[in-house]
Order: structure tokens, then C-alpha cells, then sequence
């Protein structure tokens, strides 16, 4: 019974799932146990939310461009909806509900809430068009989003919430906190985030997106993406197939910038530009696409990259270039992985015959 | 009359907008690659011809020769180590590569010229043509010019030329290029030299008109021309210019009109809105779908 | 665990993929993103390249990845030495700040550890102006055992680390953030002040409000005033609010007020034109002086000639390689330090910036000369010893900061309040021929 659910969990069809739970517990668990014990450094305890973070979010920009083959360039923008939502909520409920914890679930639901509803805004002019003009949308509702929220006021005191649009005329009475302020975003969060809520963040993703694509409305976003007009002739909703997958993504990146935006004592609006959505890319790309294990792992090694590349001071972010260029390449190249694998085939004889002799 | 300048000082502005957006274009229409790298080639351009000009003291004419070949050295060079191993990967392998020599680039020059902000010597006479109370500046007329000139080089190139005409080839159906003896390879590094000479150009007229040089001039311009490009059609040689043009002018008379502080996510919605309509750009072709 | 055969091995990857023509057939793919790559492809090839070259630079830099002044002044202060941390933007958009601040640090510890009577090791990491990779460098200074810090360059970062500084009780002056946010944690407010985090420059308010005055005290300058700001901007966007109120309490009129952001700091000609028909004969430019300069380039371009007045940001327009020092003649500017300042301790800083950096100092790396210099005074005064634990450290300096008097390049006879804000006398000056000139 027992070694046949283990069976199971390892069979081709499960595998992948497994895989992408298993590291991510094992990793928790291994980093649990190192925090408890000290041997955590500071820098590390650092990246731990934010890795968390970013993981969701490609997770979920994964789904849209891996399984939806939607180029998407604006994930940043949902994580900023999520984030400012998240922040304002916990601002708000500060003094009511006093639970952290709760607090912080609260905030990453009405941030996943918030980014989904906006998801689905955008995605109805987004998903009627096509290839790289649907890109460069998604990047337009990006910047349009930094934009708004750049020029947004809110404050908060005991008659309820105060908003003014790009001139600060927000006056507060005793007592009132400002949530946003424009370009200054927000000030003095409580930083209420924490590790394992990230983990569990993950695996949600996880168990949402893998539940989605091998469901029978996954089957119809890869058919959808695989061949449109074939997909649409056996009564697929193109429109509606595509959409589901969009929010979800959103809703992703909603929730991860909920978590990211409660993790700093202070966000600024200009930090989800187009240089966070095209990271969040980077991330997706070079994990593989569709690969959510891969995702996993390629969000950790590139945040972790420019931490270990400190020592090299100036030339820092050059390295970190020259790799991300030289992973594309040798990922990408047929001729190459037929060279690399015979030179590795070679060095494990060469190896064996060492033993031997 | 304030509105007539405004939409001069649009022109200038598209201009540069244009330009940029050519080289984007003419790359996308043939290697059918996003080259996010483009920016940072401007980057470049802008850098040689600062030090021809203020430290070496060339002509301008000298200078701007001066960065066009360094720029399309630069391309090619870029083409080849960076782009071409993946002629055979996806589309978005080949996007994040742009991105890494994007960064190398940018991360380059900091290190190589430093961080601070060098300011473009005029060069352009600070002089205005005076029409009738209007004033139009000799800076916004030589860009005009200088992009109307390019664009109308680049068209007669495109459809007067062996060259071109295997450009066309190549941009319609590699595949069917190939077998008609086109050398698809050697195009798209051709399709690169001219798109990276163009950005010396292009870096040249924005310098001129903008004179900050610094590691990370090329992003905010370049993210704009591809909006433009698109704008008007990505692929599309007139497209990128229209788009250019009115990208600029949406742009300033957002600014004067409705509000400065919004101007970007007006130009974005306008964008947006265009797209709806023409889901292929004001100039870009329609694609027949093939079942 | 990577060897010489792993490294060689990338190494042969790099090169094969330069020779892969004949591998070329047919380049009609599709669109369509379907391939999926086998993460144990990326793991086996792309990882080991990265790791490789990960721990290859690790390997061979980590002798001197722990002190970032040149040998000399870490390696003979051995553990005598306080360390000093901090973080600013040293890539991307805001390395120049960052850069002048970290030169300006070299400058000032080389001459303090010279001097004798206080030794330090100055452990500066890059933030990328990023309040992210700010809280990742603090991880980073706390782990090689920051003693002290001079918190961050920017404002916003300066704001994320700040709680931090608070929570491990570590003392930390910030050269040029000056957001109300880097000190207290209530901003809006103005409640909460961390109480080990201090400022060396004006609080932006400070600026906005000072700014004001001055104008409504010399209405010869100009009395219709136009407002260009970056409104994206903390620095900007702050000193513009309470100018603004400032303004409206006093009496000022100001007859426009136009922003621009990063996206859109190229073309102000819409605002320049907006000013001039407004019938502004001052323009008041709470910005930095790179898109300054541009402003004053093209205000000339159309024949538009208001007075323009800033504030501290404006310093360093001087300074521009390239720049037609011409335009800025007659450009007022309410600021701390000025490099042409005569006296010798501003000429000693000037001099050696100019001969190892080939520039001149900008507030920036004048207010960052002055932290060390302070700090070390501080710690000078208050018997401080390297061997002490960060609290006592704290406690000795905080006690010193909020008692003493400090003279710098940035001002004379500086105090600090309990909320961490600094008092000095901003001075007005004016560019005349090229040079800046007192101005009453």
C-alpha cells in the first residue's frame, strides 16, 4: 500500500510534481535547521523572503508564458498591485487585528485578490491580440500601473481612508497614518512577512498551477497555445482558456508582491518597473519553460549569483552578465550540448580508465 | 501658436523616437528577434562620439563616422558571439541573451568610462528658424531631416538592391530563402551592421538635442522606440517611422495638455488604444493564419 | 567540488558555440515558446558554468574581498580597527552617487587611520539603489562585522535598512539621505526617530522650507516663481512639498509648477514653455544637477532666461565633463559645501579627490568626507576602543552626537538633534564667471 503510493508519487506522470514539492520541503527544512542552529548568515536570512517571493511570481508568469505562450512583460506591475494592496491592508487592520500572521494572510489574499481583478481588466484588451504586440501591451499596462501608483496618495485616520490623485492633498487627523505617498511609496511597514509563509506561499502556487495544467482546462491552455484554430475547432473558448490562465498568473504575482511588500519597511513604486518584470522573465527562461522545479531553481541560483559575486566588486555585475549569456548559450546550442556530452562521456572513461589502470 | 510648437518640439522629440525605432524594426523584420540590446548600442554610439569630439577634437562629420563604425563593429561583433549560436533556439532564449549583453554593455561602460554624467558638446548651433513668430530651432530641423533622410536611404536600399530584395526574402520565409541561395546567415549579420550603424546615428541626433551621456542613457530611449516600432508596426520601416513621430508628439502635448506628472501612462494608453484597433501596429501588415 | 576540469570544460563550451555554423540549417521557428529545456541539462551544463565561474572569482578574490580600501589601511590596522560599514548604488542608474560617496570614504578613512589616533576599516557594498539589495548588503556588512555604518547613499534604501540598524542597535550616519523616512519611523509624522540613525545633510523639508524663506527674503531674485520637479523622486518630490507649503504660508507666487519623472528626463521643453508663458522670471529646480543641466541647456536653446534656483542637488553642475559652465552663470543654490570654498580643510579634500579620482567632489562625497571624520571625532572623544561590543559602541557614539560640535568641509559648528537631524548653516551661493560666489 505504502510502496505503492510511493510508486505513485515517482511514476512519469506525478514525478515532476514530486520533485518540485520535495525540493522546495527539503529546502525549507535544511534551512530551517541551519537557522535554528546559527549557522545562517545574516545575507542569507535576508534573500529568503524575497527568493520566496520572486519564485511565486515567476511561478505564476511560468503558467502564462510556458503553458499559455503569452509573452508577458508586466508581472512586475501585478506584483506592485498585490504589494501596495498588501501594504495598505495590513496598515489599515493594524490596530484591529493584532495577529501578524493573520495579518500578513489577509494581506497576501487581498493582494492575490486585487492583481486578479486587475489580471482580468487588463487581459480583455490584452488577450485579443497576438506575439510581440501582446508583449509590448502587457509592458505598456506595466509602466501605466508604476505610474498610477507613483502619482497615488492614500492616507488613513479614524474616518476611514483619504485618497488624492497626483497632488498630495491628503489631510489626516490625529493619529492618521499616510499608506502611500506618491513617488515615496510606502513608509514604516510593520515587516510582518516571514520564511515559512513564503514556503507555503510556494507550495500553493505550486499545487494551484499543477492542479491547473494537468486538469482539463490545462489540457486546453496548451491546446490553446500549440494550435489556436485547431484548439478553437473542437469547441474550445480560445478567450476564455487564455484568460484563466492570465489571472491566475496575476493573482500569483499579486500574492508574491503582498509577501515582498510586507517583508520591507519601505517600498517605492518605481521598484516594479520593466527591469523586474524582465528578471522575473530571466528567471522563467532560464528555469525552462513549463518547468516549475526548474523555475525553482534558477530563481535561487540568480538571486544568490550577485550575492556570491560581492567579492568581485566593480566587475560584479559584468560577471553576472557574461553568465547569464553563457547559460543561454549553452542551453540553447544543439552543436553544443552534443560537444558537451561527449566531452563529459570522455572524461567519465577517462576516469574509469584511470581506476582501472 | 503654443500649440504649433508644441507639436514642432513633438517632431523633434519623434524624431529621435524614429530613428532609434528603425533599427529595432529592420532587426525584428528579419531576424525576428526583440534586440533589447539596441539601447545600450546607442549607449556606445553616444560615448564615441563624445570622446571624438571633446577629446579628440574631430569633425562632427569625422565623429559620427567614427561611431558608426564602431557601432556596427560592435553589432556584428555582438551578432556573432551572442546571437547567432541560437539561431535554432526559441525566440525568448534569444530575448534573454539580448538582455545579458544588454547588461554587459551598460555594466562595460560604467566601469570603462565611469558613472558620471558627461555632457555632449553643441555642436548644433543653438540658432532658430523664425516663421512667422514661430520658432523652430536648427536642432529639431536637422533631426527631422536627418531622420527623413535615413529613412528614405533605408527604403531605397530595402527595395532597389540585391541586398534588400534577399532582406525581403528572408523576412517573408527563411526557410524558402535558404533554398533560393540566399546566404540567411550572412543577411541577418548584414540586417545587424545596419541596425547598429543606424543607432550611432540615432545616438548622434538624441545627444544633440539631449546632451547627457551616462552608462544607462540607452534603456529609457530604447524602451521607447520599441513602443514605437510597435507603434507603427514592428517589421515595418514607415511604421517605425510614424510610430516614432507620433509616440513624440503624443508625448509633449500629454505634457502640455493634460498633465506632466502622467504624460508616460497617457503615451501608453495611446498605445494600447491604437493596438486595439489595429491589433497590428497603425502600419504593420496583417498575418493570414495558415490552419 | 569545482575543479580545473569543470572550468576548462565551460571554458570549451564557450568557444565550441563560436563554431557552430555548420550546424545551421533552416532558421523558420516558430513563434511559439514549446520547447521545454530538461532541467537536468540546465543543472549539469548552465549551472556548472555558473558555479565554476562563481567559485573561481570567489576563489581567487577572497584575500581581499574583506577590506575595500586598499591594503594598506586594512592591512596594518588588523584588529585595532573599527569596522565600517555602509551600502550605495555602485551599478546602475545611481552609481555616481554611490561611486562619490565610496571615493570620498577611501579618502577621508586613509586620512583618519593616517592620522593615528583612530583606526578604521571601511567595508562598503553595493545596493544598486535598490531597497532590496540594500537589506541584502546590510546582511551582507553584518556577517564581516560592521561596528558602525554610514547606512546608505540613497534615500529610500536608507529607509529599508534603517529599522534594521535599529534592531541590532548599530549606529549609523547617513552622508545624503534625506528622507525624514531614514530617521524616523513614522514619517509622516515625524514620530518614532530610531535614535542611532543620523543624518549629514538637511532633511529634504529642511531644504524645501529653507528655500522658501530665502526667496521671500530676497524678492530681487525673482517674484513669480516657477517649480520644476521630479516627482518620482523622494529627494525631489519632498523639498517641492514643503516648499509648496512654505510658499503658500509666506506669500510666494508661484505661477506654475510642472514635474517630469525618469521615464520622461529628457525633454522639458513643455515645462520650460509652460514657465515662460506663466510669466516666471525664477525657476525653482529642487533636482540634481544632471537633468539641471539639461534644463539650462535648453532653456537657452529658446531664448528663456528666469533665474534659476536650487538646492544642495545643484552642486556638482560645476563639475560636469563637458558641460558650458556658461549656461549655469547666475544660477543660485542653497548648499552646504561648495569645492571652491577657501578654506584649507575644503581645498586639502578637493585637491586629493581631484588627483585619485580625477574629478571634483560633489555634496555627495563632501558630506560622506564629513561622516568619517565625525564618527571618528565621536569615537576619538568618547574613548571608544575597537574591542568594545556594538551596543556600547552605539551608546558612546549616540551620547557623543548628541552633545558635540562638529566642524567639517560641509559646514562649521554642526549639531545634531536626539531624532538624529543635523543644524548647519546651508549658504547661498551664486555661479559667477564660472565660479561659485557668496551670496547674501
Amino acid at each position: 500500500m505504502m510502496k505503492n503510493f510511493i510508486s505513485k508519487l515517482f511514476d512519469q506522470k506525478l514525478r515532476s510534481r514530486t520533485i518540485s514539492y520535495l525540493l522546495v520541503i527539503i529546502a525549507f527544512i535544511i534551512l530551517q535547521i541551519m537557522s535554528s542552529t546559527g549557522g545562517l548568515s545574516s545575507l542569507l536570512k535576508s534573500l529568503l523572503v524575497p527568493v520566496c517571493c520572486y519564485t511565486v511570481a515567476a511561478i505564476g508568469l511560468n503558467l502564462n508564458v510556458g503553458f499559455s505562450g503569452e509573452l508577458n512583460l508586466g508581472q512586475a506591475g501585478f506584483m506592485s498591485v498585490g504589494a501596495f494592496t498588501g501594504i495598505c491592508v495590513s496598515g489599515v487592520l493594524a490596530s484591529s487585528i493584532t495577529n501578524p500572521l493573520l495579518r500578513l494572510i489577509i494581506a497576501i489574499v487581498a493582494g492575490a485578490l486585487i492583481a486578479a481583478a486587475m489580471g482580468y481588466i487588463i487581459g480583455i484588451p490584452v488577450l485579443k491580440l497576438q506575439g510581440d504586440y501582446l508583449a509590448i501591451v502587457t509592458l505598456a499596462f506595466g509602466q501605466i500601473i508604476k505610474s498610477l501608483i507613483t502619482n497615488m496618495y492614500l492616507g488613513f485616520d479614524e474616518n476611514g481612508l483619504h485618497m488624492s490623485f497626483v497632488e498630495n492633498k491628503v489631510s489626516l487627523g490625529a493619529g492618521g497614518k499616510m499608506l502611500l505617498q506618491g513617488p515615496m511609496g510606502a513608509t514604516g511597514t510593520q515587516r510582518i512577512a516571514t520564511f515559512t509563509i513564503g514556503v507555503i506561499l510556494i507550495l500553493c502556487a505550486l499545487t494551484i498551477v499543477y492542479n491547473l495544467i494537468y486538469s482539463k482546462s490545462g489540457r486546453a491552455i496548451m491546446g490553446c497555445r500549440d494550435n489556436r484554430i485547431a484548439a478553437e475547432s473542437i469547441g474550445i473558448n480560445v478567450a476564455n482558456t487564455k484568460m484563466l490562465a492570465f489571472i491566475i498568473s496575476a493573482s500569483l504575482a499579486g500574492a508574491a508582491g503582498a509577501l515582498y511588500g510586507l517583508n520591507y519597511s519601505t517600498l517605492v513604486p518605481n521598484k516594479f518597473d520593466f527591469n523586474t518584470s524582465i528578471l522575473i522573465l530571466v528567471f522563467v527562461v532560464l528555469g525552462g519553460l513549463g518547468n516549475m522545479t526548474g523555475t525553482i531553481i534558477s530563481t535561487t541560483i540568480l538571486m544568490l549569483l550577485p550575492e556570491l559575486l560581492r567579492s568581485l566588486q566593480d566587475y560584479r555585475m559584468l560577471i553576472y552578465a557574461v553568465v547569464l549569456i553563457v547559460i543561454m548559450l549553452v542551453t540553447n546550442n544543439a552543436f553544443l550540448q552534443t560537444k558537451a556530452a561527449k566531452l563529459r562521456e570522455s572524461l567519465i572513461k577517462g576516469k574509469k580508465g584511470a581506476k582501472q589502470s | 501658436m503654443a500649440f504649433l510648437s508644441y507639436l514642432i518640439n513633438g517632431l523633434g522629440l519623434g524624431s529621435v523616437y524614429a530613428i532609434i525605432a528603425l533599427g529595432y524594426t529592420m532587426v525584428y523584420g528579419i531576424a525576428k528577434m526583440l534586440n533589447f540590446a539596441h539601447g545600450d548600442v546607442i549607449m556606445v554610439g553616444a560615448y564615441v562620439t563624445y570622446f571624438a569630439l571633446s577629446l579628440m577634437k574631430l569633425p562632427v562629420l569625422v565623429s559620427v563616422l567614427l561611431a558608426v563604425a564602431v557601432s556596427t563593429l560592435l553589432g556584428v561583433t555582438i551578432e556573432r558571439l551572442a546571437y547567432k549560436p541560437l539561431r535554432q533556439a526559441t525566440s525568448l532564449s534569444v530575448l534573454i541573451t539580448a538582455i545579458g549583453v544588454s547588461y554587459f554593455l551598460q555594466n562595460g561602460a560604467q566601469l570603462l568610462w565611469g558613472t558620471s554624467t558627461k555632457v555632449f558638446p553643441s555642436v548644433i548651433s543653438n540658432g532658430a528658424l523664425t516663421l512667422g513668430g514661430l520658432s523652430i530651432s536648427y536642432l529639431t530641423l536637422i533631426t527631422v531631416v536627418v531622420c527623413l533622410a535615413v529613412m528614405g536611404c533605408l527604403t531605397l536600399f530595402i527595395n532597389k538592391t540585391k541586398t534588400g530584395k534577399a532582406m525581403r526574402a528572408c523576412s517573408e520565409d527563411k526557410g524558402a530563402a535558404a533554398l533560393m541561395g540566399i546566404n540567411v546567415n550572412q543577411i541577418i549579420s548584414i540586417t545587424f551592421a545596419i541596425g547598429s550603424g543606424l543607432a550611432a546615428i540615432a545616438a548622434f541626433l538624441l545627444c544633440a538635442t539631449y546632451p547627457s551621456v551616462y552608462p544607462t542613457l540607452g534603456s529609457m530611449p530604447g524602451i521607447k522606440a520599441f513602443t514605437a516600432a510597435v507603434f507603427g508596426g514592428i517589421g515595418s520601416i514607415p511604421g517605425a517611422f510614424l510610430g516614432g513621430l507620433m509616440l513624440g508628439i503624443i508625448e509633449i502635448l500629454a505634457k502640455a495638455y493634460i498633465s506632466t506628472q502622467l504624460s508616460d501612462a497617457i503615451v501608453f494608453a495611446v498605445l494600447i488604444i491604437v493596438l486595439l484597433i489595429k491589433p497590428t501596429g497603425l502600419l504593420g501588415r496583417k498575418l493570414s493564419e495558415k490552419v | 567540488m569545482v575543479d580545473e576540469k569543470t572550468c576548462m570544460y565551460c571554458v570549451e563550451k564557450v568557444i565550441g558555440s563560436f563554431y557552430n555554423e555548420r550546424n545551421f540549417t533552416f532558421c523558420n521557428q516558430k513563434l511559439e515558446m514549446r520547447v521545454e529545456m530538461n532541467y537536468r541539462n540546465l543543472l549539469k551544463g548552465g549551472l556548472a558554468a555558473a558555479m565554476a565561474f562563481t567559485m573561481a572569482a570567489c576563489g581567487s578574490n577572497s584575500g581581499s574581498a574583506s577590506g575595500s580600501t586598499d591594503s594598506q589601511s586594512s592591512g596594518d590596522a588588523g584588529k585595532t580597527a573599527f569596522k565600517l560599514g555602509g551600502s550605495g548604488p555602485l551599478t546602475g542608474g545611481a552609481a555616481v552617487y554611490g561611486t562619490a560617496v565610496y571615493n570620498a570614504l577611501k579618502i577621508a578613512v586613509d586620512e583618519v587611520n593616517a592620522a593615528g589616533d583612530v583606526q578604521f576599516e571601511l567595508d562598503f557594498q553595493d545596493d544598486a539603489h535598490d531597497p532590496e539589495k540594500a537589506v541584502t548588503a546590510y546582511g551582507v556588512l553584518k556577517d564581516n562585522g560592521m561596528q558602525m555604518s554610514v547606512l546608505t547613499v540613497t534615500s529610500s534604501p536608507g529607509a529599508a535598512v534603517a529599522p534594521l540598524y535599529d534592531e541590532d542597535n548599530i549606529f549609523a550616519i547617513t552622508p545624503s539621505g534625506s528622507s525624514l523616512a531614514v530617521i524616523y519611523a513614522d514619517a509622516s509624522n515625524k514620530t518614532g526617530s530610531y535614535g542611532n540613525c543620523f543624518q549629514m545633510c538637511f532633511t529634504d523639508p529642511n531644504q524645501g522650507s529653507a528655500s522658501a524663506i530665502y526667496l521671500k527674503d530676497h524678492a530681487d531674485l525673482g517674484t513669480k516663481i516657477a517649480v520644476i520637479f521630479k516627482s518620482d523622486d523622494n529627494y525631489s518630490s519632498g523639498i517641492n512639498d514643503t516648499f509648496q507649503a512654505e510658499a503658500k504660508e509666506i506669500g510666494l507666487d508661484i505661477v506654475y509648477t510642472g514635474s517630469f519623472t525618469e521615464d520622461s528626463s529628457t525633454d522639458f521643453s513643455v515645462q520650460l514653455t509652460q514657465a515662460k508663458d506663466a510669466g516666471a522670471d525664477l525657476v525653482f529646480l529642487p533636482i540634481y544637477y544632471d537633468p539641471a543641466s539639461l534644463i539650462l541647456t535648453q532653456a537657452n536653446g529658446m531664448g528663456y532666461a528666469p533665474t534659476f534656483f536650487g538646492c544642495d542637488g545643484l552642486d556638482g553642475l560645476l563639475t560636469l565633463e563637458g558641460f558650458d559652465t556658461a549656461l549655469a552663470e547666475g544660477v543660485y543654490m542653497l548648499t552646504p559645501f561648495s569645492a571652491d570654498a577657501p578654506d584649507d580643510r575644503t581645498q586639502n579634500f578637493v585637491k586629493k579627490y581631484k588627483d585619485l579620482y580625477g574629478e571634483t567632489p560633489n555634496q555627495f562625497a563632501a558630506d560622506a568626507y564629513d561622516c568619517v571624520y565625525a564618527i571618528a571625532q565621536a569615537l576619538k572623544n568618547g574613548n571608544a576602543t575597537p574591542d568594545m561590543s556594538t551596543d556600547e559602541l552605539t551608546d558612546i557614539l549616540v551620547k557623543q552626537f548628541t552633545s558635540m560640535t562638529y566642524d567639517g568641509v560641509t559646514g562649521e559648528s554642526m549639531t545634531w538633534a536626539e531624532t538624529g537631524e543635523v543644524t548647519k548653516a546651508p549658504m547661498a551661493v551664486v555661479i559667477k564667471d564660472g565660479v561659485y560666489v557668496g551670496a547674501e
